[in-house]
Parts: structure tokens; C-alpha cells; sequence
């Protein structure tokens, strides 16, 4: 059996992954004050040795980011906190729900001993046993359907969609019945699932596996939709979902699952329904999500050095929208670029666009661009695959034309 | 739902546990068993238990976890080959080899039999073995029937004269709603299709609750959302009907996996039609409760009709009751229109669900003595005498009628009295539902989520204010 990280161990706690696994005699890192956990962690091998220290193990782990400028996340900068990497933060987050709450279960293909095809759920089978992380059969829709049952039968369960594309097998029982049921039972049953999985343009996966679904769920009334994009955001936004009585759909991307952030040691939850501001600015709102956050942060690196000063803002509501965060920094700056990853045609931008212009006509000094992919499948050659992806040369061009 | 022990079970999982569960014994599954047999079989068999006494106690629970994970090729569940064949070992276990190339016919020699307990004049067959049913019981089972009868067509007229939009009747199939329910405790999970509303009446819905749905009042427990008949209650256990076909059956899939978690005494059970059968969500739900050893009760409809398709156009295996066996899933074909039958099955599939944690396919044959909707006029592809004989020859409430009748529990001013009492009620039902005002508009924007969100606040003030400055265009009758 492979050899497992975990966080937050001191070296002298034992840690056996092998049959005779003794969940009573160990002591896992979540169960314990979280002001204990450390900055350091422990490779430790199957048979309960350890294997590298934390020095040599940060090592292991830092040559598979895939960031694209700062991550310039707002953490809270009281406590030194713990680094680790977005899927982690997805575990952590998953992890002490799942110790909180026993009615919280996961579900999803290869989620339970595999851990999951991007090992957001690994570790979880062995600690919480086969019924609270069920693998299931190749059948999105039935077991969304599932999930729903449970959820109506008093469950919490968490949906995992290998792949965000895949959850398109599962429309019918997230549109006629996830966000339905609620209402049409007259409030009697409740749905407090989560449907979580990566999407977003990867790199090279190909047009099956570089959907955008939040475009085509947008319009599913009953549901919320967040998509995280850095660890401290991750986390939260996952702990929110999960406490949430309503669906929510969380969107991963990726190519995002290995960035590294320094996050905090004490619990924290996000509000679902917040945008988060990562760059106060006066000449121009520029309004992201997901990987695409990190496109336009480096835009604005080249933005600064010629003298303009953009604010940005990363939206992870997309539904409902945060117009509160929005219309101010619209009031504030008048110019609006929205950067997004989904097509042009009925997106989240195409939605955000006829939202900002409604409800803020009288504040633009310009009318909204918005810079999203081409309305075609995601070719797979590599130097295709990058043109249909807004880059941050786009974007600053955009921002110069937005601010002439 | 009482959320008893859910601890980690990480321990337990890779102890290879015994499951101590007894399987049913041959003679249920297999060769029909004499009547003397089973008044004679000694006390603890389980067979005598179940036919003796209402509730027996459970054989073994399976554990929580499966200890197969880390086990490979395990061939636990084939059978053994006693006659000395080669065999080979592939994922999923031996087989026997053979050099004789023959392929398993597509349709049998025989069709699977058929479970029934009494014969068409309501006397009970030589032979046959079911569970004992009481005066009470019995006469409350057929009581409710003819209500749910009465209901139909009273509803059905309801709609012809326009006093409701829509209605779907369960003419023929009223042994299966009402038997099933009563096999059935209330703690048992029910996930309908849209045919099923005698499982409500059986739990205790009144005709008043049924008449204020159809009529989409200011009562309806669903606020006037859904159509009529789909109804829904939580407190009765019976999960809003949705209109898609099939996507409550991996729905109760998921709620049998919550009972499992929680290890209550309670399965789920969930009806669908033959045509329901054809979709997606039947194969995977069904083939995940064989894997996930959920306790679910499938019970298949098999009404011979999907909308104007007849089952030959349908499917082309021997009914539906056959692929109970292709997912692993223990099945029986029972006579639908013989109430006798569907409750013993029904008792008998409860029991083993439970107890052994497995799921059981019923497959109920009977006919849609009526049309599919009243948007349907089904003389159009069947003949209306053969609809005519269905209802009349092979009614299932007259044939149950004949039983209570020769048992003396039954008489024709019982019978007269039930029904004026009950056609009674249901136009004063109607009438009642008919008069309560319909939900206000506020109702619109509730329940979409747990809070209104800021949009949907917004969009509702923006409604409120377009009635105030047209009223003419908006019904007067909705309260705002």
C-alpha cells in the first residue's frame, strides 16, 4: 500500500495503514484542538515507519504546482497556520464534516479506497468504512438519484462527478429532482446534498473532458453553484456546502488542484453566497472565478507596471451573484471586464453581463466586456487548446481599451 | 430519523465477518410448498415463523462494512460444482468449462410462474401457501380498495366536468396499491411513481388531503406546486411524486442505503411501471442495491400498457420478473389482482429485505383497467372490450369481495353502505376543496431554497407591484 501524507502529525504518533488498522488506537490530527496541529507533517510508509521527515517531504510536494502568478488569497495572518495543497484543503474541509456530522457520506466513482481519481477523498474510506464512502457503478444519474434519496431520508451526502462532464448523465435527476423536489413537496423534503468535481479546460484532455458546466446548471432553479479556487477558499466554501440545507454544486478546476497556500489552523467557514475581493483597485473591476483568477492576477502584475490600478475580484458565487460586492467596486470604478473560462455564448459571463447591466446601467462609464472562451469544443493539440483560454496578454489588452 | 450508531467501523472492516443471516429456506425459493407442510413445519423454521406470526425475529444482521475489499477473485456467492468439472478462475470467480458451444436461449421453455392465491371466484387454491390475513385486516383491505375505487372515478368525472385539470386513475390496480401497503409498517419508505396513491389511503391520508392536492388549495401540503396526484407526506413516509419516470428508484436505492446506515427496522420500497423498466435509472439503481446489498423492495407494475405501448413493443424478455436474477437480485412474479398474494409477497419480501439486507424485485402482473391519464383515450390502440372484461371479469375488488364474503365478514348492505358513505365524503370533499382559497403569491418564491436569496426577493417585489398596477390581468381568487 502506497505511503500517505498527512498533515499535522508529531513523528512520535504511529501510524499503521496496513489490516490490522485500529481506528481506536490512533489518533488522527482532526479529532484533536486544532491549535495542535503543527506546521510540519510525516510521510509515513505502510507499515508504520516513518519514512522522510517534513523537511525532505515539503520537497516532494512543491514541483507539481501549476499556479499562474500570485495566489494572492487573504488569509488570516493572526496564527501561522498550516501550507498545504488545494486537494488537501478539499480533504480537510470533507474531513471534519465528516467528524462533525455522522450523517455526512460521500459517494462518487473510486471514491472510497482509490481515494478518488484526484485523491480529494483519500484516507476517508479507511476511517469512516465502506458505507459512509460508497464507490459506485458507472451510473451518474442513478447514483445523483441516490444521493438524493439519502438526502430526502435525512443523509448529507456528497457527490463526487469524476469529472464535472460526466455530471451531464446526471442533468435529469439535478434538474427534475434535486432542485425541484423542495419545492414541489411544499418544503416537506429538503435536499442538503453536495455535487462536487473537477471541469474547467485542463491540459489536454480533450473536448469531453474540458466542460464548463456551471453554464449549462445556471439556470436550474433550487440550486446554489460556488467554485473555489485557491486552498483557504477550497476549504471553506466545501465546509459551507456540506452545512448548507440547499443543493449545492461546488466547481473544482483541474489544474488547480495542486496550488499551495498557507491556511489557518482554527476552523473557518466561507458564506456561499460571497465574492471575495483579492485586489482593491480604482480604475477597473475585473470579475473572475476559478483558474481564470489566476490569468487575470498576473495580468495585473503587467497592469501595475504600466500604471493602472485594477480591482480585482474573484466572484465563487455564480449563483446567486454577489451583487452587493459587485455593485460596489462597479460604483467605485465604472469599468467592468468579466474573465471567464465558459463559452460565450450562455455563460456565467453572459448572465453576469445582463445582471451588472441591469441593476448598475447608470454607473458604467463603458459598456461590460466580457472575455470568455470561443463557442467551440476544446481542441486537443496543445497551442489550440491554449487560444481558446483566455491569456493574460487578452487581458491587459482589454483592460487598456476598457480604460482609453 | 434517529441517528443511532454511526461510529467509524474502520475496525470491523477487515475482520472477515460471518454474516450470520439464514438464508430462506429451499421452499421458498424454488418448489411451492404443500399447506399441510407449512401447518406442520416445526416452530423455528423460518417459513412457520413468518406464516404463524406477524413479526418474527430477524436472522443475523449483515455488518456494516464489507470485508470484501481487500478479498479478489471471491466465489462466494456460486454455486458450488459438486460434479468434479474443470473450472476455470476468472475476476468474479470459477466456472465450469465446457467444450459443447451452446448458447442460453433468449426467451424459456416456460415463462416464469406466476404466484397467486386465490382463484378468480375469490376461493383460495389447493396448495397454495400465504400469510394469514385477519378479519380486520381483511376487511379493512378491501374497505380501502373501494374507496380507492370510488376515488378514481369520482376524481376522473371531477376532471370531464373541468373542476380539475388532471387526473390519473389506478382503475385495476387497486389489490397492488392497497395489499402492498399493508404488508408494508409505517417506518417503511415508500418512493411512488404517480399509480400508487392507495399506499397514502392505506397510511391514513384523508380524502379531504387527496381533493385538496388534486385542487392545488391553500391545504395542499405541496402549496399548489405539482399537478394533481402527486402527492406527498412526509410524515406518512411517502416521498413527493415527481413526474419523470424511473427517477425514484435510485432514489429509494439512496434512502435504503440511509436505513442501513442508521440500521433501523425499516426498508424502502419503490414502485415503477413495465415501461419504467426501460430506462436507465431501473438498470443502475437495481444493480446497485444487488452490489450495495441495500434493503429496497422493487415492485414492478406490470400493467401490460405504457401510454399506448403494450409490453411486446417494450421489452422482449419473459416480463420483468427475469431480470431480477441478471443483477443478482431475488425476485417473484405474483398475481397482481389477487390481494391475497401481493400481501403475502410483499410480507415475505420485507422480511428477507431486512433481515438478509438484500434487495427483492416483485413483478406484479395485472392490467390498467383505465386510461393512462385523463389526456388518454386508449380505445384508440386497444380494444374497449377487452378494457370492458378487465374491469369487469378480472376486477380485483370484486374478486377480494368474494373471499371476505365467504369467510361471512361481508355483506351487500356492508357493501352498499361503504360505498354511498364513501361517494358521500368524497363530494363533500370536493366541494369543500373546491371553495379553500388557493395559495397566496408568496407561495411562489418559498421553498426554491431554505431563505429567499436577494434575486428571488427582488423578482417577487417586482411581480407584486406589475398585480398592483394591473389587476384586471390576474385572477382576483389568488390571494396576494
Amino acid at each position: 500500500m502506497a505511503a500517505a501524507v498527512f498533515q499535522g502529525f508529531g513523528a512520535s504518533t504511529a501510524l499503521s495503514l496496513s489490516k490490522s488498522f485500529d481506528s481506536k488506537r490512533v489518533k488522527l490530527p482532526f479529532g484533536r484542538s486544532l491549535s495542535e496541529r503543527r506546521a510540519s507533517f510525516v510521510v509515513v510508509g505502510s507499515d508504520g515507519r516513518v519514512v522522510l521527515d517534513s523537511s525532505r517531504a515539503r520537497k516532494l510536494v512543491t514541483n507539481a504546482v501549476a499556479t499562474k502568478g500570485d495566489s494572492a488569497a487573504a488569509t488570516s495572518a493572526s496564527k501561522p497556520g498550516h501550507e498545504l495543497l488545494l486537494f488537501e484543503a478539499l480533504q480537510e474541509g470533507l474531513e471534519e464534516e465528516m467528524e462533525r456530522d455522522p450523517l455526512v457520506c460521500v459517494m462518487g466513482e473510486d471514491v472510497g479506497h482509490y481515494g478518488g481519481s484526484y485523491k480529494v477523498t483519500k484516507g476517508l474510506a479507511t476511517k469512516y468504512g465502506d458505507l459512509r464512502v460508497l464507490d459506485t457503478p458507472i451510473a451518474e444519474n442513478s447514483f445523483t438519484g441516490m444521493g438524493i434519496g439519502a438526502a430526502m431520508t435525512g443523509l448529507r451526502p456528497i457527490v463526487e462527478g469524476m469529472n464535472m462532464g460526466f455530471l451531464l448523465l446526471a442533468y435529469n435527476q439535478i434538474s427534475n429532482n434535486c432542485g425541484m423536489l423542495h419545492y414541489t413537496s411544499g418544503g416537506q423534503f429538503k435536499i442538503p446534498i453536495v455535487i462536487r468535481g473537477p471541469g474547467g479546460v485542463g491540459r489536454q484532455l480533450g473536448a469531453e473532458h474540458s466542460q464548463r458546466l456551471e453554464s449549462y446548471f445556471q439556470s436550474i432553479p433550487g440550486i446554489q453553484m460556488v467554485a473555489c479556487s485557491t486552498p483557504y477558499n477550497a476549504k471553506g466554501l466545501m465546509k459551507a456546502a456540506i452545512r448548507s440545507d440547499n443543493p449545492v454544486i461546488l466547481f473544482e478546476h483541474v489544474l488547480l488542484y495542486n496550488l499551495k497556500e498557507r491556511i489557518p489552523d482554527e476552523e473557518y467557514v466561507l458564506s456561499l453566497e460571497e465574492a471575495e475581493m483579492v485586489r482593491p483597485g480604482e480604475h477597473v473591476t475585473i470579475l473572475t472565478y476559478s483558474r481564470m483568477r489566476y490569468h487575470v492576477m498576473q495580468a495585473a502584475k503587467t497592469l501595475v507596471n504600466k500604471g493602472y490600478d485594477p480591482e480585482v475580484i474573484d466572484i465563487r458565487s455564480l449563483k446567486p451573484f454577489d451583487l452587493y460586492t459587485i455593485g460596489n467596486s462597479v460604483k467605485k470604478t465604472h469599468r467592468v471586464l468579466i474573465v471567464e473560462e465558459c463559452m460565450r455564448t450562455g455563460g456565467i459571463g453572459a448572465s453576469l453581463t445582463a445582471a451588472i447591466n441591469e441593476n448598475f446601467h447608470d454607473y458604467l462609464d463603458a459598456p461590460i466586456v466580457c472575455l470568455s472562451s470561443q463557442d467551440v469544443p476544446t481542441p486537443y493539440a496543445g497551442t489550440l487548446e491554449e487560444w481558446t483560454v483566455v491569456q493574460p496578454g487578452q487581458i491587459v489588452t482589454a483592460v487598456e481599451q476598457l480604460c482609453k | 430519523m434517529a441517528l443511532c450508531r454511526r461510529k467509524p467501523c474502520a475496525a470491523s472492516q477487515f475482520e472477515l465477518l460471518r454474516r450470520s443471516r439464514g438464508p430462506a429456506p429451499a421452499s421458498l425459493i424454488g418448489a411451492p410448498m404443500s399447506a399441510a407442510a407449512a401447518a406442520a413445519a416445526p416452530s423455528s423454521s423460518w417459513l412457520a415463523r413468518l406464516i404463524g406470526g406477524p413479526r418474527a425475529g430477524w436472522v443475523g444482521r449483515t455488518p456494516r462494512c464489507s470485508p470484501r475489499r481487500f478479498e479478489s477473485t471471491v466465489a462466494e456467492k456460486l454455486p458450488r460444482f459438486a460434479s468434479g468439472n474443470l473450472t476455470m478462475d476468472f475476476p468474479g470467480g470459477k466456472v465450469a468449462f465446457t467444450p459443447k458451444m451452446s448458447f442460453i436461449s433468449e426467451s424459456p421453455e416456460e415463462r416464469a410462474h406466476c404466484y397467486r392465491v386465490l382463484d378468480e371466484d375469490g376461493q383460495p387454491l389447493v396448495h397454495g401457501s400465504f400469510v394469514q390475513v385477519s378479519e380486520q385486516v381483511a376487511v379493512r383491505m378491501y374497505s380501502e380498495m373501494v374507496t380507492l375505487q370510488t376515488m378514481d372515478n369520482i376524481f376522473y368525472e371531477a376532471q370531464r366536468q373541468g373542476r380539475i385539470s388532471f387526473y390519473v386513475t389506478s382503475i385495476g390496480e387497486e389489490a397492488i396499491n392497497i395489499a402492498s401497503a399493508a404488508a408494508l409498517t409505517f417506518d417503511d419508505l415508500v418512493f411512488p411513481q404517480y399509480r400508487e396513491p392507495g399506499v397514502l389511503l392505506w397510511r391514513g391520508f384523508t380524502l379531504q388531503e387527496f381533493a385538496n392536492q388534486c385542487f392545488g388549495n391553500r391545504d395542499d401540503y405541496g402549496k399548489g406546486r405539482q399537478m394533481p396526484v402527486h402527492y406527498g407526506s412526509n410524515k406518512l413516509n411517502y416521498f413527493t411524486v415527481s413526474s419523470t419516470i424511473a427517477t425514484q428508484i435510485p432514489h429509494a436505492v439512496g434512502a435504503a442505503y440511509s436505513l442501513k446506515m442508521d440500521e433501523k427496522d425499516a426498508c424502502a420500497v419503490t414502485y415503477f411501471g413495465d415501461g419504467g423498466t426501460s430506462e436507465g435509472d431501473f438498470h443502475a439503481a437495481i444493480n446497485f442495491a444487488a452490489v450495495r446489498e441495500a434493503p429496497v423492495i422493487f415492485i414492478c407494475r406490470n400493467n401490460g400498457w405504457a401510454i399506448s405501448t403494450p409490453t411486446a413493443d417494450q421489452f422482449r424478455s419473459d416480463g420483468i420478473v427475469v431480470r431480477g436474477p441478471a443483477y443478482g437480485v431475488r425476485s417473484i412474479r405474483v398475481d397482481g389482482n389477487d390481494a391475497l398474494a401481493m400481501y403475502s409477497s410483499v410480507r415475505a419480501a420485507r422480511e428477507m429485505a431486512i433481515g438478509e439486507q438484500r434487495p427483492i424485485l416483485i413483478e406484479a402482473l395485472t392490467y390498467r383497467a383505465g386510461h393512462h391519464s385523463t389526456s388518454d383515450d386508449s380505445t384508440k390502440y386497444r380494444p374497449a372490450n377487452e378494457i370492458e372484461w378487465w374491469r369487469t371479469a378480472r376486477d380485483p375488488v370484486s374478486r377480494l369481495r368474494k373471499w371476505i364474503e365467504s369467510n361471512g365478514w361481508w355483506s351487500d348492505e356492508a357493501e352498499s353502505e361503504l360505498r354511498s358513505n364513501v361517494r358521500k365524503q368524497l363530494l363533500h370533499a370536493i366541494q369543500v376543496a373546491e371553495r379553500v382559497e388557493k395559495p397566496p403569491v408568496s407561495d411562489l418564491f418559498t421553498d426554491v431554497y431554505d431563505l429567499p436569496p436577494s434575486n428571488l426577493r427582488e423578482q417577487e417585489m417586482l411581480l407584486r407591484e406589475t398585480i398592483k398596477r394591473y389587476p384586471q390581468d390576474y385572477p382576483g381568487e389568488v390571494p396576494v
